[in-house]
Formats: structure tokens, C-alpha cells, sequence
């Protein structure tokens, strides 16, 4: 390992000298911001791209073998070239684009999705020191948050820049799902802020050395990942983009490379969202439960993509099982289950570090302890909630009342002979 | 969802498959026909029998009070493959044949005359004739959890 | 629940919207024109007859015997019961008598049929509510088995012409019967699996439980038969109610719901497998010896006269009526088609609802499109 430390430290080297140079050569301060930022983005590119390709594959492959058949195992050894197949196919394609669609709407669209996953990139820690997080922003979280809200403009604009009906009304369907499972989970994020005492992603991972925050905060994660699952479209609530009923929603109009950016985007959203649910409850790239110092061993790098790939394997599961939840019944869940469960774990979070502020101030540097409260507490809350207050059902409309009623306001079966 | 778990740790029931085979039923209604020329007569059961009217004969008379069957086609495009010309064969000259991919680029190749159905690598099935049942190895059976490692078939 | 909306200070439009032809979740080509007013269905009109092909007046020109093909290819998802209803109709019109063993191998397919069909229509079920294929595969394995013992018997896989007039066509080979056994101690381990897959799920219980509801009273106004009757409640069972062949023989149960939505359809069809697999056992079990197949002439020429017979598909009553004019054709030959007569109540059942509830409900009506349009 001491290779790799020499060889960052050469990389390292090798920067500042060149942030150095360009001081030197008399360029202005903005312009060598902007080249280092563009290296930064590099950084983020290829830290993203080879594990957005190895999703793809895993994906096939994994909810292949969970349905006992193969998955894609041609292309290269073992199916490994099949994203770039697909890749290479969706280049191919001719770039349709309706006529009286909003053109630059139309163009701007993918882009948004795409970009606005890949910026959240740049606040997660990797490591500690050197493999930190790219920008150390005191408001990570923040920050996170007021990204992953921009994909919705994103979803919005495909919806309308297809001059399609189907599309604008899948897009809205999406944006009221999208923006209803926002809320939950930005609430259970600030139950995490709430104990760790800072908005900053590193310092949140440097919290979490002896237990991660999901043992700390149970529902706050549960609430969190269900929030995320559906706020990337998958399963199992995956009603808009699944549309085997209703067309193909919001992107029905895109081919070629836009759609190849619109399904980029969503697996760097996914993986987005699996890296953030890492950092923040599963202890980013801390090998717990092993104390720090195995770093010799199982160095941290290798610690922070497995647990991606965990969690990653986790939605796939979730995916291959469990069916889709209808429209209407998202939007109740969202909204009668998740945000008033959010809300009182907010609460009792809240009044948990008050206690251990006043009361326990010197027992622990964190309170660990408050563990074996909070995970029975969170079973009951949901059980007692879910058989009280929310059960996942549906309505029947009465068709007579959507019938068009005439100047009386007497309601007509448009399909009688005889006025009524 | 714990059963989709377990699953992920059970073999694959899928068979790759131009490399590997299953071998098929005995009594495959398959696609290939064979005919024997010496057990028929031109008597034109078979052609009656079928519902669809696909196979079509032509004789003429030979020595010996015998028809010469000069003509003998099945159009195997239009064929529903239902057996009942085989079954109808009162001399048994009739075969189904074993093979399942006789996929031609044009219908007209489809049209198997007098050489294709004396053909020596059609491999006639065990459908209708019970004596040809033993000399075909049985079929392979996902029951009996057979399914990847197979029986790869010599010709093809 | 209904929800009545009360003031409408929200204009809105309905629109019409057309759940084409060809569309990955209706089961074949069927359209139905809904008219939608945002998500729900006010109205509903089911266009069929793209899979027309005419079977009934092309049986006109064909001998009794060469019509049996083309009974196969009605509900081809379950051909073995198609082939029986109309052998029986023709040995009634002709009176013809059946061995014992050619009834009980009919009566051991009929039933493997049945399991078959069933495992089908409940892993499409769960294919439209959303389940990445993976209850679909699932039960496509356990059907791959039952598919291959029909393989056995008589060399195909989906389109068996088995039946013949008078019994069956071939007898069973050696291996069929280990083969049978070894599947039917199997089975119940399997339904039991994967009925905690699917019914400890919550979302598939509020997906499936009060939704599509067709109450007795239009079940039987509407001439709803088989397993969408019994889940309304109506304790009606062909094979123990009107019975055909050899069912007196057996002991088995009639699985009835109560509510009559999609769930209870999934438990009645899932309630039948069970029964099947007991009337298996002891149709094995009874098989005598014997030949499986009265000699009947190629050329049958029934009396002139007419005939209905009817069996429990696994779809619902599949009837045959058969006029014979004495001459080897008959002079008309009609199909009551379950699917065709049950998808009657579509309209009433998915009013209300929203377009992913019309996508199940329709699948759980169980429908064949060869056998709605013939």
C-alpha cells in the first residue's frame, strides 16, 4: 500500500506544481479555478463512468441469476462488453426530433438529468485526506439535497419538449411523484444532521467510526431509501417509466444518444443515490465494524465501492421481487405514511441529542447508545403506524360523478338514448 | 423477497443454445418427413387426410398393377404438422422427421420434393410408429433436474 | 371504497385513449377503446376479432377427424381440453364408446392441462402488476415439466392433437408415468413457495384485493363460467356439477371465493392446481389396462342430428355444438368460447378504476385470443 500513497503523493506533486505554474504565467485567478475545477470534473468522470458501466452489467446479470437464467453473457467474456454494445447501438440511432416540440427544451432536457446526478459527486468522501471529498463544503448536505432536486426540471422539460400528450402527462405523473418523495426524504436526512451536529458530509462519515448511523437512526434510513427508490423511477415504484399501459412516458420521443443519456443518467442517479445512502447511514468509507487502523489490510478505497455494490445489490433485489405500486397509492404513501413517520422521527431525534446533551455529556463522543432505543422504537412506530393510521389501499371512482353534467347540474350518462 | 434470494443461488435452468442441445421426444412431430419409396403405393391416403391439403402425389401407372409415384411434395411451409398424414399411411412409408430448425430464406425452399424426403439425415421420429420408439434415446426432462449439462446431439 | 366528487370546479376533458391491438399486456390482439377522463376509466369498449381465422366455417370442409387439429388451436394455451369437448360432442353425435383407459388418460391430461394453464395465467398476473418477469419465470419452470411429459405422449409441446374419436391417439410411453409421479410429489412444495413469494407481499394484496369486482349476481346474468365464476361465489363446477367422462369417479373439491376481485380469482386459480394434483394422484393411481382407442372409421359418418358437449376448460365451460347432415363433414360446428363470453363483463368490472387496474383485471379475466376470435 505504501506504492499507492507514493504514487498519490507524486499525483498530488504534479498538481500544485501545475496550479503553481499557471499562477506564475500571469493567468488570472478565475481561469486556473476553472482549469482545476475542469480536473476536478475528470476526476468525478472517471470515478463515475467505469462504475455506471459495471451497474449496467451487474444489473442484467444479477436479476438474470435471481430468475435462473443467465443474463447477457456474449458479448465478451462473461456479458462485460454488453453495456458498451448497447452503447454502441444507441449511437447508431437516428436522433428523432418532433417537429412541434420546443427544440431547445427538447435538447436541454437529458442533459439536466444528467448533470444534476453528476454533480452530487463532488461532496462524497472516499477516503480520509487525499481520497477526501473533492470540495469539503461545511453544507454538504444542503447541497446534496438542492442538487438532486434539478433532475425534476429535467423530467419535466423531456415531458413537454415531446409535443406528445402521452408524454406531457407522464412527465407530470412523474414530477407529482418526484416531488411528494422529496420531502420524507429530505426530513430524514436532517434526523442524520440532527446527531452528527454538522451539514458536512466529512464530517458525518468522521462520526460514524463506531456505529453507522443506520443502527443509530433505523427509521431515518428506511424512510431515506424509500424515498430515494422512488425518486429514481425504479422499482417498486416505477408506475411512470414502466408504462407498459401508457406508453412509454415522459421519453417516449427520444432516441439515439438523448435516450442514451436519459438511461446514463438514471444509473448515475442510482449510483448517486447509493453512494449517498453510504456516506450517510452506512458509515462511508469506514470498515465497520473493524476499527480504522485495518487499513493496511482492506485499505479504504476498497471499502467505500463494496458497499456501494451492496446497496446497489439491495435495489436490485428489491427490483427483481416486489411488484409496482399504483399511482395513486405512491402518492398516499408518500404523503400519509412516510412524511408524518419522517416528522416524528425528527422528534424523537431530536429530543434524543437534547438528553444526551444535558444528561450524558461525558459518557461517550457519540451516542451509541441510543441504538437499542431507537431500533425497537422504530419497529413500533411503523407497525403502529401502518395498522392505525395508513393502509396501502385504493379507491374506486364513482363513474357517475365524472359524468358532464348539463346547466341544472343534473348529471348525464352520456351513452343514454332517452334524456333524463 | 426471500425467496428471490434463494433463487439467486440455485443453477440456471437455461440451456445455451447453439452449443448446447436438448435432445427432443421420441415422438417428435418434427419437420423433416421421411418417406420410404419401396413401402409406397401412391395411394394418396396421406394426401387426403391432411386438413390443409399440403401434400401432393402423382402417379402413374408401372408394371405390374403397382403405381409409380412420380411426383411426391409436401409444401412443409403451410404444414400445421399434426401427424394425421402419418397415422392415415396404411403401408407406413410415412415418417415424421426429428429436427425442429429448418428455417429456409424463402418459402418456396420450403417445399420438400422427392430427394428431401429420402434423405439420409433426416431422422425419423417415433410418432405413429411404435417400433422405431427404442432406437431413440429418451428426451432430456427438467423433472429429473436435467437441463444445462447436455445431451449434445452428433449431426448438426 | 367510492369516492363521490362533489363540486367540479376543475375543467376537464376526457379523452379517448386506445389500448391498441398490439400492446405487450393485452394477452393476444385486443383492443378496447377507453375513454379516460385523467386516469380513470369512464368508459370502456372491447373491439376484438384481429385473430379471426375462420375455424368454424373451415371445419365445414374437413372430416370429423381433421377438425381435431384445428380444435387445438382455439385456446392453444390449453389444447388437451379443447381436443376433449369436441371429441366428446362427436362421440355423442355418433355414439361412439371410450375404453377405460382412453377416459382416465384423458382425464390425467386434462388435468396436467390444467395445472399448466393455471401456472400461466397466474405468472402473467403477476407479470402485469409489475414484477420484473420473475414469478413469470418461476412458474414457466414448473410448466416447462408439464410441458414435457405432453412432449412425451404425443410429440409436441403447445398444439398436441391427442385426442381422437373414440380415445386417444397413442398410449403412454414407459417413462411417463416416473416422470408424472415425480412431478406431482414436487408441485405442492412449489405452489407453496411461491405462494408466500406472492401473497405476504402488502403491495400486491392493496393491488389486487377489492379491485375488479364482478358480483354474482352479473356473473351469472352475463354467463361467466370457470375459475372468474367460482371466485364471485357461484359454486359451479362442470366436472362435479354436470359430469363428463370418468370425474364421478373422483374425489375432489370445488374451490369457490367470495369477494370476486383479482384476488380471489388468483386463490381460486391457485386452489385448483391443488385440487388437480388430487384428482392426478388417483387417476394414476385407477389407470387400468387396456386399449386407448375404439377403431372408429377414418371417414365417420355420424347420424344426422345435433350435439352439445361441454367440459370444464380451464377457462371457463368450453362448449361444442356440432350438426351432422350424415355426411363425413358436419354442417356446422360452433365454439362457446369461455374467454369470449367472460370477457363480456369487462366494461362492468373495470369502470372506475385507472388504467394500470384495467391492465389486471384483465389479466386476471384469463383470456386466450384464439379462442375469443376462433
Amino acid at each position: 500500500m505504501e506504492q499507492w500513497k507514493y504514487f498519490l503523493d507524486l499525483l498530488a506533486q504534479v498538481h500544485e506544481t501545475f496550479v503553481l505554474t499557471l499562477q506564475g504565467a500571469g493567468l488570472p485567478s478565475s481561469l486556473i479555478v476553472f482549469l482545476d475545477s475542469l480536473i476536478g470534473i475528470l476526476l468525478i468522470l472517471a470515478f463515475v463512468f467505469p462504475i455506471v458501466i459495471i451497474f449496467i452489467w451487474l444489473e442484467r446479470r444479477f436479476i438474470a441469476w435471481m430468475q435462473l437464467r443467465p443474463g447477457p453473457n456474449r458479448c465478451g467474456p462473461a456479458g462485460l462488453l454488453q453495456p458498451i454494445a448497447d452503447a454502441i447501438k444507441t449511437l447508431f440511432k437516428e436522433l428523432v426530433m418532433p417537429e412541434k416540440g420546443d427544440k431547445l427544451v427538447h435538447w436541454v432536457a437529458p442533459m439536466l438529468v444528467f448533470f444534476a446526478a453528476l454533480m452530487m459527486f463532488a461532496v462524497i468522501p472516499i477516503g480520509r485526506e487525499r481520497y477526501g471529498a473533492l470540495v469539503d463544503l461545511n453544507i454538504g448536505v444542503l447541497y446534496i439535497v438542492a442538487v438532486g432536486s434539478i433532475g425534476v426540471i429535467g423530467i419535466f422539460s423531456a415531458g413537454w419538449g415531446s409535443s406528445n400528450k402521452y408524454s406531457l402527462l407522464g412527465a407530470m405523473r412523474a414530477i407529482a411523484q418526484l416531488v411528494s418523495y422529496e420531502v420524507p426524504m429530505v426530513l430524514a436526512v436532517i434526523g442524520v444532521v440532527l446527531v452528527a451536529g454538522s451539514l458536512s458530509m466529512v464530517d458525518i462519515v468522521d462520526q460514524q467510526e463506531f456505529t453507522p448511523f443506520i443502527l443509530v437512526q433505523p427509521l431515518g434510513c428506511f424512510i431515506y431509501f424509500i424515498g430515494a427508490i422512488a425518486e429514481l423511477n425504479r422499482s417498486p415504484m416505477d408506475q411512470i417509466e414502466a408504462e407498459s399501459e401508457l406508453t412509454t412516458g415522459y421519453f417516449t420521443e427520444y432516441s439515439g444518444m438523448k435516450f442514451a443519456t436519459f438511461f446514463l443518467g438514471e444509473y448515475v442517479s442510482t449510483l448517486a443515490v447509493a453512494v449517498i445512502t453510504v456516506t450517510l447511514f452506512l458509515g462511508g468509507w469506514r470498515p465497520w465494524p473493524l476499527p480504522d487502523s485495518i487499513d493496511w489490510l482492506v485499505p479504504t478505497w476498497i471499502v467505500f465501492p463494496a458497499k456501494v455494490f451492496l446497496v446497489f445489490t439491495f435495489i436490485l433485489w428489491m427490483r427483481a421481487t416486489l411488484v409496482r405500486v399504483r399511482i395513486d397509492q405512491i402518492m398516499a404513501f408518500s404523503w400519509k405514511f412516510l412524511l408524518p413517520v419522517a416528522l416524528i422521527n425528527i422528534f424523537v431525534m431530536a429530543l434524543e441529542v437534547l438528553a444526551w446533551q444535558t444528561w450524558f455529556a461525558g459518557w461517550a463522543r457519540f451516542p451509541w447508545f441510543f441504538v437499542f432505543v431507537n431500533i425497537p422504537l422504530a419497529v413500533v412506530i411503523v407497525m403502529v403506524w401502518s395498522r392505525l393510521f395508513f393502509k396501502l389501499g385504493g379507491g374506486r371512482v364513482g363513474v357517475r360523478a365524472l359524468w358532464p353534467r348539463d346547466s341544472q347540474g343534473v348529471a348525464r350518462d352520456p351513452k343514454a338514448s332517452v334524456p333524463a | 423477497m426471500r425467496v428471490t434470494l434463494r433463487h439467486l443461488f440455485r443453477p440456471n435452468i437455461t440451456t445455451q443454445y447453439p452449443e448446447k442441445r436438448l435432445q427432443p421426444s421420441r415422438r417428435i412431430r418434427g419437420q423433416q418427413f421421411v418417406w420410404r419409396a419401396d413401402l409406397c403405393t401412391g395411394c394418396g391416403t396421406c394426401a387426403k387426410s391432411c386438413p390443409h391439403g399440403v401434400i401432393h402425389v402423382e402417379t402413374s401407372p408401372g408394371e405390374e398393377n403397382r403405381y409409380v409415384v412420380d411426383k411426391i411434395v409436401i409444401d412443409t411451409g403451410r404444414c400445421m404438422y399434426c401427424g394425421l398424414c402419418v397415422e392415415a399411411c396404411p403401408y407406413n412409408a410415412l415418417y415424421m422427421g426429428q429436427s425442429y430448425e429448418q428455417a429456409r430464406y424463402s418459402r418456396r425452399l420450403l417445399w420438400a420434393d422427392r430427394e428431401t424426403l429420402m434423405s439420409p439425415d433426416a431422422s425419423a421420429s417415433a410418432y405413429g410408429h411404435a417400433e422405431l420408439e427404442a432406437g431413440i434415446p429418451r428426451q432430456t426432462l427438467l423433472v429429473y433436474g436435467e437441463f444445462s449439462q447436455e445431451l449434445v446431439k452428433e449431426h448438426d | 371504497m367510492e369516492l363521490e366528487i362533489e363540486s367540479r370546479d376543475i375543467e376537464t376533458q376526457p379523452f379517448m385513449l386506445n389500448i391498441g391491438p398490439s400492446h405487450p399486456s393485452t394477452h393476444g390482439v385486443f383492443r378496447m377503446r377507453t375513454t379516460l377522463d385523467g386516469e380513470v376509466i369512464t368508459e370502456l369498449e372491447p373491439v376484438f376479432g384481429y385473430l379471426h381465422r375462420g375455424i368454424e366455417k373451415l371445419a365445414e370442409g374437413r372430416t370429423y377427424a381433421q377438425i381435431i387439429p384445428f380444435t387445438d388451436r382455439l385456446d392453444y394455451l390449453a389444447s388437451m381440453t379443447a381436443n376433449h369437448g369436441y371429441v366428446m360432442a362427436v362421440e355423442k353425435l355418433a355414439g361412439i364408446e371410450v375404453p377405460e383407459r382412453g377416459e382416465y388418460l384423458r382425464v390425467i391430461m386434462d388435468e396436467f392441462m390444467r395445472i399448466s394453464n393455471h401456472l400461466m395465467a397466474v405468472g402473467f398476473l403477476t407479470n402485469e402488476l409489475g414484477a420484473m418477469m420473475t414469478p413469470l419465470l418461476y412458474m414457466y419452470r414448473e410448466r416447462e415439466k408439464i410441458l414435457d411429459l405432453f412432449d412425451m405422449v404425443c410429440g409436441q409441446r403447445l398444439t398436441y392433437n391427442y385426442m381422437r374419436i373414440g380415445g386417444v391417439s397413442h398410449d403412454i410411453p414407459p417413462e411417463f408415468l416416473p416422470a408424472a409421479k415425480k412431478f406431482i410429489q414436487e408441485m405442492p412444495s412449489f405452489i407453496e413457495e411461491y405462494d408466500e413469494l406472492l401473497m405476504e407481499n402488502e403491495i400486491l394484496l392493496a393491488r389486487t384485493k377489492g379491485v375488479g369486482i364482478l358480483p354474482k349476481d352479473m356473473a351469472i346474468n352475463a354467463g361467466v363460467s370457470g375459475p372468474m365464476a367460482r371466485a364471485s361465489a357461484v359454486d359451479w363446477d362442470l366436472r362435479r356439477d354436470d359430469p363428463y367422462s370418468i370425474y364421478d369417479r373422483f374425489d375432489f373439491d370445488v374451490v369457490t371465493g367470495t369477494a370476486g376481485d383479482i384476488y380471489d380469482r388468483y386463490r381460486v386459480r391457485i386452489g385448483e392446481m391443488w385440487q388437480s394434483l388430487r384428482i392426478l394422484d388417483q387417476a394414476i393411481e385407477q389407470l387400468p389396462e387396456g386399449t386407448v382407442c375404439t377403431k372408429v372409421p377414418p371417414l365417420l359418418r355420424p347420424p344426422k342430428g345435433d350435439a352439445y358437449a361441454h367440459i370444464e376448460a380451464p377457462k371457463g365451460e368450453l362448449g361444442y355444438y356440432l350438426v351432422s347432415d350424415g355426411s363425413i363433414a358436419p354442417y356446422r360446428f360452433r365454439v362457446r368460447p369461455p374467454a369470449q363470453i367472460n370477457l363480456g363483463v369487462l366494461r362492468d368490472m373495470a369502470l372506475g378504476w385507472k388504467v394500470g387496474d384495467l391492465i389486471v383485471i384483465f389479466g386476471s379475466v384469463d383470456i386466450c385470443m384464439g379462442e375469443v376470435d376462433r
